[in-house]
This record gives C-alpha cells, structure tokens and sequence, in this order.
C-alpha cells in the first residue's frame, strides 16, 4: 500500500518537473506512459517520449536507471523474463507493439538489436549474416550472397573478411565480432535498431570504427543506443534522453542537453558528480 | 609443534601428497583390475605345454597321465594326511598341481589335483596330441592311426594325414553349417511366415481361395527345396563321416575318434613360438568370432558380441531423444517452479534405483502389459506363443533406456543451462521464434553435453546384467537378431549378452574349472567393447565440441 503511494508521490514529481517540450518533425516510435514492473519492484515510471525518424537518440544514465530496460521494451526482449510485466503504449510508425496479438518475431525482425558483447554464432561469418534471412526463408544461394555482401559492407566489415566468409566467426576480433553483429541485424533491413552499450567491451580504436558507422547507419536507419560514456553519446546522438531511477528526466537535442541541461540532476549527471 | 612441521602443513604440501595418492590408488586399482583379466584371460589361448607324469602310489603302483599345468598351490600336508594320503612326517607343506587331463568320456574327470611328492617322473614329450572336440572337451593322447571307412591308412606318416583330412572335415563342416543355419534356416523362417499368413487369414475371417491357393504353391515350392537340401545335407554328413582317428591316451587305453567330432589338433612340445603364436592368434580369433559350444564353456562368444552391440546402440537411439527432449521442456519450457524443481528431483533420484527394480518394471510393463496388448493387437495368428510378449532385444533395450535416461536428461539440462542468454538473446533479437532459435542455436551448441550424456548412458547400459535377465536375455540364442531374414531387425528376438555370459559361464557352468579362463576372456572382451563404444562416442563429441569451440569465453 505504502509502496504504491509512494510511486505516486515520485511520479507526481516527476510530472511535477518541466519536462522537454520537443517537438519532432517525422516519429518512429513513441512511448507514452510506460510503466514496467519486476515482480513488484518498478523499473520504468511513466515513461513518455518519442524517437525520431532517422536519426540517433540516445538513453543516458547511471547503473540501474532503467535505460536498457526502457531499450528491451521497443524489441519486446523483457517478454522473456516471467515476472516482468508492462503497462502503457509503444508505437511503431503509429502500431502498438505491446499488445497480446503483435507477432514478436515479425516486431523483432523490424526492430534489430546489438547486444553488449559481441555474440556472433558458433557458425561461420557468412552464416551469421545469413541466419536472419533463413529464417524468413530466404534460401536461394545467389540472393543470400548479395544480401551478405550488401549488409557486411554496410557495416564496414566487407574488406576485412571478404576473403574468409566461411571461417568461423570466432576468429573475429573484439571489434570485428560486433560489427558482425551489426551486419546480421542490418541484413534483415530492419526500421530500428537499438544498440545496447555497443562498444563497452570494445577498445577506443574499435569503438571509433562502430561510431562511425553508427554515422553512416542513421541515413537509413533510426538508432536508439544506450551508452554509459557521455562522450560517445555527445559525439554520436542527435537527441539525449536522461534516465534515473526508472523515470525520464530530461529529453532533448543532445546540444542542448550537454551544453544547456534544464534539470539539476541532469547537469550534476553530465558534469559528474555522481553517477 | 615443530615450526618446519607446521611450515610445511601451512605451505599444502601434505595435501597435495594426499590427492596424489588418491590419483594413484585409483589408478592402482583400475591397472590392477585389467591387468588381471587380460593376463588370465589372455593367457587361455597360448598353447600351453603338455606334460605326461608317472605318479607312483602309497603302495608302489606306478599310474601315467597327461595333462597341461593349470594351477598350482601350497596346502599344509596335515591337511592331505587327514585325507588319507600318505605325505613324509617332516614334511608341513605340500605344493600341488591342477592338471587338466581332458578324456572325460574315458575317464569321467578332466581336471585332476596332482600332489608334488607323488610325481616320479615328469616329461614333455613331442608326440602328444591335444585335440579340440565338439563334445567331451579336449583329448589328450598320442596318435595311433588314420582310418577312413574303418581301414587303417597304410602312410608314414600319420600325423601329415590327419591334417589333411582335418581340414577336408573343416570344409564340409562349414558347408554343413551354411547349409543347416543360413538355408534350412531361411527356408524354415519363410515357412513360419506362411503359417503365419494363413492364420491371418483364418482369424480375419476373409478366405480367400486364390490366396490360399498362392501359399499352398509358395509352401509346396519351399517344401521342395526343403527336401533337395536335407538331401545335400545327408550326403554331406555321410562324406564328413568319413574318417576317424585311433588315440592312444597316457594309461595306454585306445580310443577311436570320428574326425568329424574333432575342430582342431596340435602338438605343443613341438611348436615353435612362431607356430604358437599363429595357433594363438587363431583361437583368440575363434573365440570372437565362433559360436559358443558345449553349454557355453568352449567355442566362441560371437553372439553375445553380437548381441551386446546391438542393444548398446538401440539403447542410445532410444534414449537420446527422449532425454533431449524431456530436458528441452524442463529448461526451456517448463515454467521454473515447485514441480520442476520436484521433476529435477524424481529424475536425479531415479539415477539412484538398483537396476533390477528396472528388470522387473520392464517386465511387468513393457513385456507382459505393451507387449501382450501389441501381440493381441498385431500378432493375433502366432498366439499362443508371444511375439512381443516376451523378452526380447527392443524390451531389454527400451528398459536400459529407461535406466538411463537421467543421465541423458541432467546432462543435457546442464548443457542447456551453459549456452550464454545473450546467444539466445541474439537469434530471438533477430526475428527468430524460440523454436527456431533452439533448433538453429541452442540444441547444436549443446550437442556435445547431449553427447556425454549418451557417453555416461553407454557406459552404464553396457556393463548393465541384472535387469536383462528379466527382459530378454538368454543363456543361449538360436538366432541372431539381425540377419539376412527379412525384415532384417528382429527387435522381438531374444539375445545374449557378454554381462549375462560372465555370469552363466562363471556360476551356472556344468564345468567350472574348464570355463574359468573364459570367463576372464569374456570379461576382457566386454570391457573393451565398452571402451570402444565410449571411444566412438567421446570422438563424436570431441568433433561437436570443436565446432562450437568459441563458446567457452
């Protein structure tokens, strides 16, 4: 009883602080009143905002705050945990996608995903890039080839393993391993794609390279990334979103969240004062 | 306490010198174990030398005998003098010999306890003959003469005959034998097929003339080649007759032997090693690859080889499935809960029941309920006599499966439970269905976990005795389970078993002192078909294994 009144108390202070105005010319997804349980412990708070076409927002915050949960929601990953429940609306080019009668594998195939660390398959290259498109049953040898070819030069990983596609995608390096990744989800040509802390197991020259493929992704793409390095999402993102503790704080054009913050915690967050 | 002492505990030494002896007793014990099997096992087929003695008597009477060394020991001489035996008052012990005489047939014993002190005279003469036959087990005695049709052969030299007219028996014997199992045998099956068939036709009631008529035709037509083979078979059994040998035994009895009883002949003391080698390497071979004879103490062990196999490998084909699947429901599925956790319990426990509970269950349900409802149901016309309703190689397989299919199951779960969620994540991340995902990733990545579970399942089910007694093990199969017969498998035959054969070679053997060195022999041979299961299975597994190498980081 208490607990639930005192999530009111919060969210009503959340509402009470003066949230983003922004407004977006061309949406992809929005969220509108997200709530998110774990059994009764609450991970999103009335999560509202809305994700651009084509171009890259950002989900910043501190351990916990919710942001790859908020992340798992858009592709219905959380749909694997039993005690996780969802309340409230996600849209996908105006189509709820929480609703009991969306089809999960086709929500997944439209919105890609890339994980922390890189998880190739214990197949080859060429098989990796490909398991996506087999399962949708694409299976004639010359259109997998220029599919493959297609979504390994779009992540920027064709030159480097043109001449090994059928070796095992474990003698990859680090880097190469999740551009890989990125390949297996373009290859499918999804609408979205969410990466989640990309390059957090990645050395700087490798997280360059996924940067700037990240760049070059958002011209057919839209990209929602989930980072703990506020430089990359400063260099990266056009829009920042900031999370604590399960509520969205600030939302906004990532300069203007970097260099003008409305919140106090958000700039505390941003100049470092915890975190 | 003395500082270097408690130095020297504190550094772990005298733990790491305790896990070191642990590694060695067991090592010890297993090296010991086969060491023993295969030197007395092994040791059978040498062609040992062969001894006559003179034994002279408490009363001077001087008695010859032959015999091979097989034994020996030390007994206290009070023990001999109690039992009536007249041993010199200073002597306390006595070593006496076992010495396998042969001649059963003439002398109504083939081993005999031979006292040291008796023994007047000991030599190894070249001319004794050791002779292998198909009854009465070995003779051993020295060659007279070579009869055919009851004539003496007038030829220098007798032994040079004998051979030859050995191997001519040899040759119509497997002539006889193809004859007897593989046609006769093929003809009888077809003609039971038929009986069979008609009954069929009684019991459903549909009398049909022109049918009827086909399997009077078909049974006139096997009934005719019926006869034309028992004529081939008269004859040649008639030929094999032939010929037969006059031996002489150590006591200078004569004895006339059919050579058509007779497998095998050899002189020992005068064998090279190179000869002993040869005649080694072909009874050891003979062993593998013979039929057993005379109540299972001599001849070979093929079918239980044979029968083993099979089931070992029916076994796994059953019990693979089943396990995966039962833990892809209990990992994958199954929401994890009180009754899963109380599935995981039963499963692990039933690890834990003595295998004869599985024999009786086995026979209780599957050979008497499934089996007789599937005779009642499919086999109508063989009734009263049971197809499946009675043991047989697929009732013994399916309970072994039973037996170990927790292992299967906690193997594959464990496999299941290592395959990292971000794998998972992974392909589901990319529109696959879980179904798709575990059939596309996550059962290839834990098929080598499978694959130890089917190796831990080999090992148990091979060594496995006590629950196919009950299920369809036999001391003795008239047939093998797979032959030329369509259709081929015959799952509801009964089978041997090299486990089953131990035992009743060991411990239900008419003649135990003749069998023991066999049944070391066997069990030689059953470990090693259970290590070259299990290395057929780890070498499978090692392949998987490196497919899906990166896993481990």
């Amino acid at each position: 009883m208490s607990e639930a009144m005192n999530s009111q108390a919060q969210s009503a202070e959340a509402e009470s602080v003066i949230h983003p105005d922004l407004t977006l010319d061309d949406v992809a997804v929005q969220v509108d009143d997200l709530d998110l349980w774990y059994d009764t412990n609450q991970a999103l708070k009335k999560v509202s905002l809305d994700i651009a076409e084509k171009k890259v927002t950002a989900f910043i915050g501190p351990s916990g705050c919710g942001k790859s949960t908020l992340l798992r929601c858009f592709n219905r990953l959380n749909d694997l945990i039993d005690i996780c429940r969802v309340e409230g609306e996600i849209k996908l080019h105006g189509q709820n996608l929480l609703g009991p009668d969306v089809d999960v594998a086709e929500l997944r195939r439209r919105v890609g995903m890339v994980f922390q660390k890189p998880n190739p398959f214990p197949k080859s290259i060429y098989e990796n890039v490909a398991y996506g498109l087999r399962i949708q049953g694409m299976n004639k040898r010359r259109q997998l080839d220029e599919t493959v070819e297609w979504a390994l030069r779009g992540a920027a990983l064709w030159d480097e393993v043109k001449d090994r596609l059928n070796d095992t995608a474990f003698g990859l390096s680090g880097g190469q391993q999740q551009r890989l990744v990125i390949a297996r989800a373009i290859a499918v040509q999804p609408e979205v794609i969410l990466l989640d802390e990309p390059c957090s197991a990645l050395d700087p020259i490798s997280t360059l390279k996924v940067e700037e493929l990240i760049n070059e992704l958002k011209r057919d793409y839209t990209i929602i990334i989930v980072t703990h390095n506020m430089q990359q999402a400063a260099r990266v993102s056009d829009y920042t979103a900031f999370m604590y503790l399960g509520e969205l704080i600030e939302f906004g054009e990532t300069d203007q969240v970097f260099t003008n913050p409305r919140m106090k915690r958000t700039e505390d967050y941003i100049t470092g004062r915890y975190g | 306490m003395n500082p270097g002492i408690r130095q020297w505990i504190a550094s772990g030494a005298p733990w790491v010198w305790l896990n070191a002896a642990a590694v060695s007793a067991c090592i010890l014990l297993v090296a010991g174990l086969l060491a023993l099997i295969a030197w007395r096992g092994l040791g059978h087929f040498w062609p040992a030398p062969v001894y006559e003695v003179v034994l002279t008597n408490d009363s001077g009477v001087n008695t010859t005998l032959a015999g091979i060394e097989r034994d020996a020991e030390v007994v206290p001489a009070e023990r001999l003098r109690e039992a009536g035996m007249a041993i010199d008052p200073d002597v306390d012990e006595v070593r006496r010999i076992l010495f396998k005489t042969g001649n059963r047939d003439v002398t109504g014993e083939d081993f005999v306890w031979i006292i040291e002190p008796a023994i007047a005279l000991k030599e190894r003469p070249n001319n004794l003959v050791v002779v292998e036959r198909t009854e009465w087990g070995a003779f051993i005695g020295r060659l007279i003469a070579v009869r055919e049709d009851g004539v003496t052969l007038a030829q220098s030299d007798a032994w040079q005959a004998f051979l030859e007219r050995l191997s001519r028996a040899d040759a119509l014997r497997v002539e006889i034998k193809q004859l007897e199992t593989d046609e006769i045998g093929s003809v009888n099956y077809q003609l039971e097929r038929l009986r069979l068939n008609e009954r069929r036709m009684e019991i459903d009631g549909a009398d049909d003339k022109a049918q009827r008529a086909d399997i009077e035709a078909e049974r006139e037509n096997l009934a005719a080649r019926y006869a034309s083979m028992e004529e081939a078979l008269i004859r040649l059994n008639e030929e094999i007759q032939r010929d037969s040998v006059v031996m002489r035994t150590a006591d200078g009895e004569e004895v006339e032997l059919p050579i058509s009883t007779i497998l095998d002949a050899w002189r020992p003391n005068d064998m090279n090693i190179a000869e002993k080698a040869g005649h080694y390497v072909h009874k050891a071979w003979g062993f593998v690859s013979d039929d057993p004879r005379e109540a299972n103490t001599e001849g070979g062990i093929f079918p239980a080889i044979y029968g083993t196999i099979l089931m070992v490998l029916l076994m796994s084909v059953l019990v693979t499935p089943l396990g995966v699947i039962a833990a892809v429901y209990l990992k994958e599925y199954a929401k994890q809960g009180l009754l899963t956790r109380t599935i995981r319990i039963a499963v692990n426990n039933l690890a834990g029941v003595p295998s004869i509970v599985y024999g009786v269950f086995g026979l209780g349900f599957f050979v008497y309920t499934l089996g007789g409802s599937l005779d009642r149901l499919f086999f109508p016309e063989a009734l009263p006599s049971p197809t499946f309703g009675t043991g047989g190689l697929f009732w013994a397989s399916l309970t072994l499966a039973l037996l170990t299919l927790p292992v299967v199951i906690v193997s594959t779960e464990e496999g299941l439970a290592r395959i990292p969620r971000t794998i998972r994540e992974g392909s589901l991340a990319l529109g696959a269905t879980r179904w798709e995902t575990l059939w596309q990733t996550v059962l290839p990545m834990a098929s080598p976990a499978i694959m130890t579970g089917m190796i831990l399942a080999v090992a148990r089910a091979a060594g496995e005795v006590a629950p196919l007694m009950l299920v369809g093990v036999v001391k003795l199969a008239p047939s093998l389970p797979l032959d030329g017969n369509y259709p081929f498998l015959h799952p509801e035959r009964k089978f041997m078993h090299l486990g089953f054969h131990i035992y009743d070679v060991g411990f239900q053997s008419p003649n135990v002192e003749a069998a023991r060195p066999l049944v070391y022999a066997t069990a030689l041979l059953l470990v090693i078909v259970t290590i070259l299961l299990n290395l057929l299975a780890i070498r499978i597994r090692n392949r998987l294994r490196e497919k899906y190498r990166g896993l481990e980081i």
